[in-house]
């Protein structure tokens, strides 16, 4: 069982992709596994036969517990069973630890923000920024991978998550300027930004107001670039009360809806229940859109930008058009991920970190 | 007597109103048109105007089976009542209260009960919302000398003492408890020495005399208004009507009511007072009831001609929202 | 996120609720606790300890330490609700309505419909129930159903401490009378509870287990239990639809209805009595509505239809476990 995301302690299985039986190749989308955040789905880690589902279909197994066995052919059923039991009873689950991140708080003119700080090194630190309606822990999947060799901090921003609901002005240059004496607070003088949607638009906006400040752009599926949006979705996004609507409104944002899982809709839900949501919802929705129109646009601006760019975006995303990235200027590298929606950064977590992160790092060799 | 002739006026067209629609609700409710049961309270008109002349729009009162009368001493719309008494729609209540729960908490009347003595710990509730949030309202329980033998007053009398709330109690003794007599039903037969026995003072007065109860209730609103707890008044008045109308009432004497009638009756105790202070004339006071007569004759042809409430009436008014 | 009591999640509510709005009081038996005597007046804080540091912020005006008048306090509550006050009134023990049924049936569950939609009855009642403690037939009751039965009133029923903090606020808010059944073996147990304030909407059941071969319905201290079994289930490939109902009333049939048609079976776990309660009608309602979707019998886990015993014995054996689940499940998957 892989371990996603700093909370993550165990999953269920949805559904093996792969039969017992055939051959995999790592890489290979081979089972669909729920979390309490999200259903993802667990890529192999190695080439082989797969011989056996040990764990299946509903059953809950703790982070690092066995759930198939790949071998060769050759090894007889009573090998494995031997081995399924040796493996069982030696497995201990990892206890939660005690020293992992937790996010913290620091004040921001007068406003709480929560953030997440992980990761230590030389180089510039990773700032991600996240989109309408989500949080710090929608970069679980990718905030431990870039985490290695490099400082990363995801944070709330304000309105959202753990931070204080006091959204301002509730426009982009709001969130902009909260960022930059955030990074005031922390006493970062230049970062890489990574935002998603909302969060990609706050990240241009701050890449103009404070060139020196930005080290590079990594834009997912920004807001900003365009002024179409899908203001049918906002508009149900924001309306979400119950269940029901929250499911239908999640699974919009993504290619695949099975990855809304119980536990993410649970998680929207008690995050629009908490008092001063709706109002700041409502102040940031007026602030930038109307209808199906964006009103923060700077795509006329965007050749202003030194920090060098990476756009990702999912062809199939519902909710911002893919073709924005046309508006960036030449030199913006591109990537664009089939069988993608709006969240490429959790549909295609891999992808997207391991892009992020060379990204950040050949921007940084530039530079010196 | 520090009254105005304008309060004097006020008190009577209170009383006799009160007489006008009980005398009529007899009447109406024999033709058989108005639905349930009806508890009449001719006879008892000095003491709901004595205890609530010197009431306004902060204060509350919680009434008893036998409202109607409190209801207009607190000021309802004779009209919105009637209409609620028929079952309709335009009712105090919409028709869905009738009137053993007929209320109007815009009026501060927080409802006739159909359990007695239940509306006692709802006053002193009352009295709790003035004090803590400082409306410098008080909180009036009329309570019937039959609940007076209920826990729930019992329970009732002892909180308001505890948490010294604004609240006078207005024990009416009517001398019949249903169709059983007080002598029999209050252990003590003392009702105010029972009730001042939770610590608080509590005065028994001739409650067929508007000046009596009214200057009594004075003295224990005053007190309630100044913060110094609860308090009460035993007003003892007999009741005209049966425990509920249609009620044979074999359990009194044939002429008794006749007597009470004749001998002791409020409105004509309140006339020759105030006559023979001079205060008003028999022109004034024939003229305020003729005018009574008028009000209830056309709140009961209001009545007779208004629509029942429909089927989309039946499941509103449940949950504020569900 | 910082994990919280279940007894913690609702002072905190109440705690938040007070501030927020001068009109909420709490009023009950030792609320503050010590009144009258000499020593710490908040100390005690309920005999429960919900209510514990209340009594030092608001002061006696705000938390109201009653005598042992159920009557009163509940009658006082209702009057003082439609009155203009938001009060939370506590009765120990849910089969101490006994003494004060009059104030809830006839009084505040009827004043809105009975004065014509006039008045608003803001009242909260926190009271606790279930068994588990040895404290037998007069203190351990879950009767949730009987007031379930009454037009009027609104049931809540928490399942751990994340949904009471955010069901009392929704509690204190709503206009509506509301009894708020707190289970007495669950006020230690822990959750993640966020520092804000924030509303869990009534009527909307949760899904806490995800499986498509049987819907289990349960409540409160029940959810657990439903839990525990369709875990074990689960080990042997056995995919049980755990609800938790959250509120008896509103009651979220949608929910339930659309779970019975996915899976096809329903089993529905109470500590109630079985005889007119919550598992009876959401038997019938399933029975009522989806009837074409049922593959087999509905089947109920309750207590049996008799008072709480005393030896620890026969309070085992009364209330239902993930044994006595499982072995419903496994009756009508065959």
């Amino acid at each position: 069982m892989p371990k996603w995301g700093l909370s993550m302690q165990e999953g269920t299985i949805v559904e093996w992709l792969a039969a017992e039986g055939s051959t995999i190749t790592q890489g290979d989308e081979i089972v669909e596994i729920e979390t309490e955040k999200v259903n993802n789905t667990y890529e192999a880690p190695c080439s082989g036969l797969l011989r056996r589902h040990v764990a299946p279909a509903d059953r809950t197994v703790p982070v690092g517990g066995l759930i198939g066995v790949v071998a060769p052919a050759n090894v007889s059923e009573s090998e494995i069973d031997a081995f399924v039991a040796r493996f069982e009873a030696a497995f201990v689950p990892e206890a939660a630890e005690e020293d992992s991140p937790t996010p913290r708080a620091i004040e921001v003119d007068g406003r709480a923000i929560n953030y997440l700080d992980t990761g230590t090194g030389d180089e510039l630190p990773l700032l991600l920024l996240h989109g309408l309606c989500a949080d710090l822990e929608s970069w679980m999947f990718n905030q431990p991978a870039i985490a290695h060799g490099r400082r990363v901090i995801a944070l709330d921003l304000p309105g959202h998550g753990a931070s204080s609901k006091d959204v301002g002005s509730g426009d982009i240059a709001f969130f902009a300027s909260v960022i930059a004496r955030f990074l005031d607070g922390l006493g970062i003088t230049r970062a890489h930004l990574a935002g998603h949607s909302l969060g990609g638009a706050v990240s241009i906006a701050l890449a103009l107001a404070h060139p020196d400040r930005v080290a590079s752009l990594g834009l997912i599926a920004p807001a900003g670039l365009g002024a179409d949006i899908n203001g049918g979705f906002l508009a149900d996004l924001i309306a979400a009360e119950k269940r029901r609507g929250a499911r239908l409104a999640l699974s919009q944002l993504v290619h695949d809806p099975d990855l809304v899982s119980r536990d993410m809709i649970e998680k929207f839900l008690r995050y629009k229940r908490t008092d001063g949501v709706p109002e700041a919802l409502a102040v940031i929705a007026d602030a930038s859109f109307d209808g199906d129109r964006q009103l923060n646009v700077f795509a006329d601006r965007l050749g202003e930008i030194t920090a060098p760019i990476l756009c990702i975006w999912g062809e199939q995303d519902r909710v911002i058009p893919p073709s924005h990235a046309d508006k960036l200027p030449a030199g913006a590298k591109i990537h664009r991920l089939e069988n993608t929606g709006h969240l490429p950064h959790m549909e295609n977590a891999a992808q997207v970190s391991a892009l992020l992160a060379t990204h950040a790092t050949e921007s940084e060799r530039k530079l010196t | 007597m520090q009254l105005s002739r304008d309060d004097l006026r006020t008190a009577y067209r209170a009383m006799v109103t009160i007489r006008e629609f009980e005398e009529r609700v007899a009447v109406e409710f024999e033709t058989g048109d108005m639905p349930g049961f009806v508890h009449l309270y001719a006879g008892e008109e000095a003491i709901a105007v004595g205890a609530c002349l010197d009431l306004d729009e902060k204060d509350i009162i919680g009434s008893t089976h036998r409202g109607h009368g409190h209801c207009i001493a607190k000021g309802c719309d004779i009209q919105g009542m009637m209409l609620e008494l028929f079952g309709r729609k335009g009712g105090l209540c919409g028709g869905k209260g009738g009137s053993m729960h007929i209320a109007d908490l815009d009026r501060g009347m927080m409802g006739a009960n159909g359990i007695v003595g239940a509306g006692a710990p709802l006053i002193v509730g009352a009295g709790l919302t003035a004090k803590t949030l400082k409306t410098g309202g008080v909180a009036i329980g009329f309570v019937g000398d039959g609940a007076t033998n209920q826990g729930a007053v019992f329970e009732a009398m002892n909180l308001a003492v505890v948490l010294a709330l604004p609240v006078v109690f207005v024990f009416e003794n009517n001398y019949i408890g249903e169709a059983t007599g007080v002598d029999y039903a209050v252990g003590s037969g003392d009702i105010a020495a029972r009730a001042a026995a939770f610590g608080m003072p509590v005065d028994k007065v001739d409650g067929r005399d508007f000046f009596v109860v009214h200057e009594a209730m004075r003295g224990c609103i005053e007190r309630a208004r100044n913060g110094d707890g609860p308090s009460g008044i035993e007003a003892l008045s007999p009741r005209y009507y049966g425990h509920f109308q249609g009620d044979p009432q074999n359990y009194r004497g044939a002429d008794e009511v006749e007597r009470y009638r004749a001998e002791h009756d409020c409105l004509k105790i309140f006339r020759q007072r105030v006559i023979d202070a001079k205060l008003l004339g028999d022109d004034d006071l024939d003229a305020i009831r003729a005018e009574a007569k008028a009000l209830v004759d056309g709140a009961v042809a209001a009545a007779r001609a208004a629509p029942p409430p429909g089927p989309s009436d039946l499941m509103t008014d449940i949950y504020v929202n569900y | 996120m910082p994990q919280k009591t279940m007894r913690q999640a609702i002072n905190e509510a109440l705690r938040q609720e007070m501030e927020r709005d001068p009109r909420v009081v709490v009023i009950g038996e030792d609320v503050a606790g010590g009144a009258g005597l000499d020593g710490e007046a908040d100390a005690f804080g309920g005999v429960m300890g919900v209510t514990k540091g209340l009594y030092g912020q608001f002061g006696e005006g705000r938390v109201i330490d009653t005598p042992i008048s159920e009557t009163a306090i509940m009658g006082m509550a209702a009057g003082s609700a439609a009155t203009g006050l938001r009060p939370v009134a506590e009765l120990m023990f849910c089969d101490f309505m006994g003494v004060c049924f009059d104030q809830i049936l006839n009084q505040a569950a009827k004043f809105r419909y009975m004065f014509g939609g006039k008045a608003t009855t803001p009242l909260v009642v926190r009271t606790t129930y279930g068994a588990g403690l040895g404290a037998a037939a007069q203190h351990s009751q879950s009767l949730y159903g009987m007031f379930t039965a009454v037009p009027g009133i609104k049931c809540v029923v928490p399942s751990n401490a994340y949904d009471a903090k955010g069901l009392l606020i929704q509690a204190i808010r709503d206009d509506d009378p509301v009894i708020f059944f707190e289970h007495k073996m669950m006020y230690d147990l822990r959750d993640e509870v966020p520092d804000e304030a924030y509303t869990i909407p009534f009527g909307e059941a949760n899904i806490v287990h995800n499986g498509g071969d049987v819907t289990i319905v349960a409540l409160g201290n029940m959810v657990r239990v439903a839990v525990k079994a369709a875990e074990k289930l689960s080990e042997d490939g056995i995919g049980a639809e755990v609800i938790d109902l959250r509120t008896t009333s509103p009651l979220d049939e949608e929910t339930i209805l659309e779970s019975v048609e996915e899976t096809g079976r329903l089993v529905v776990v109470d500590e109630a009595n079985p005889r007119c309660g919550i598992a009876a009608d959401i038997s019938a309602l399933v029975a009522r509505e989806a009837f074409e979707m049922l593959k087999s019998p509905v089947r109920m886990v309750t207590a049996p239809h008799a008072p709480v015993p005393f030896a620890p014995e026969l309070e085992k054996l009364y209330l239902p476990n993930a044994d006595k689940v499982i072995a419903a499940v496994r009756e009508i998957i065959g």
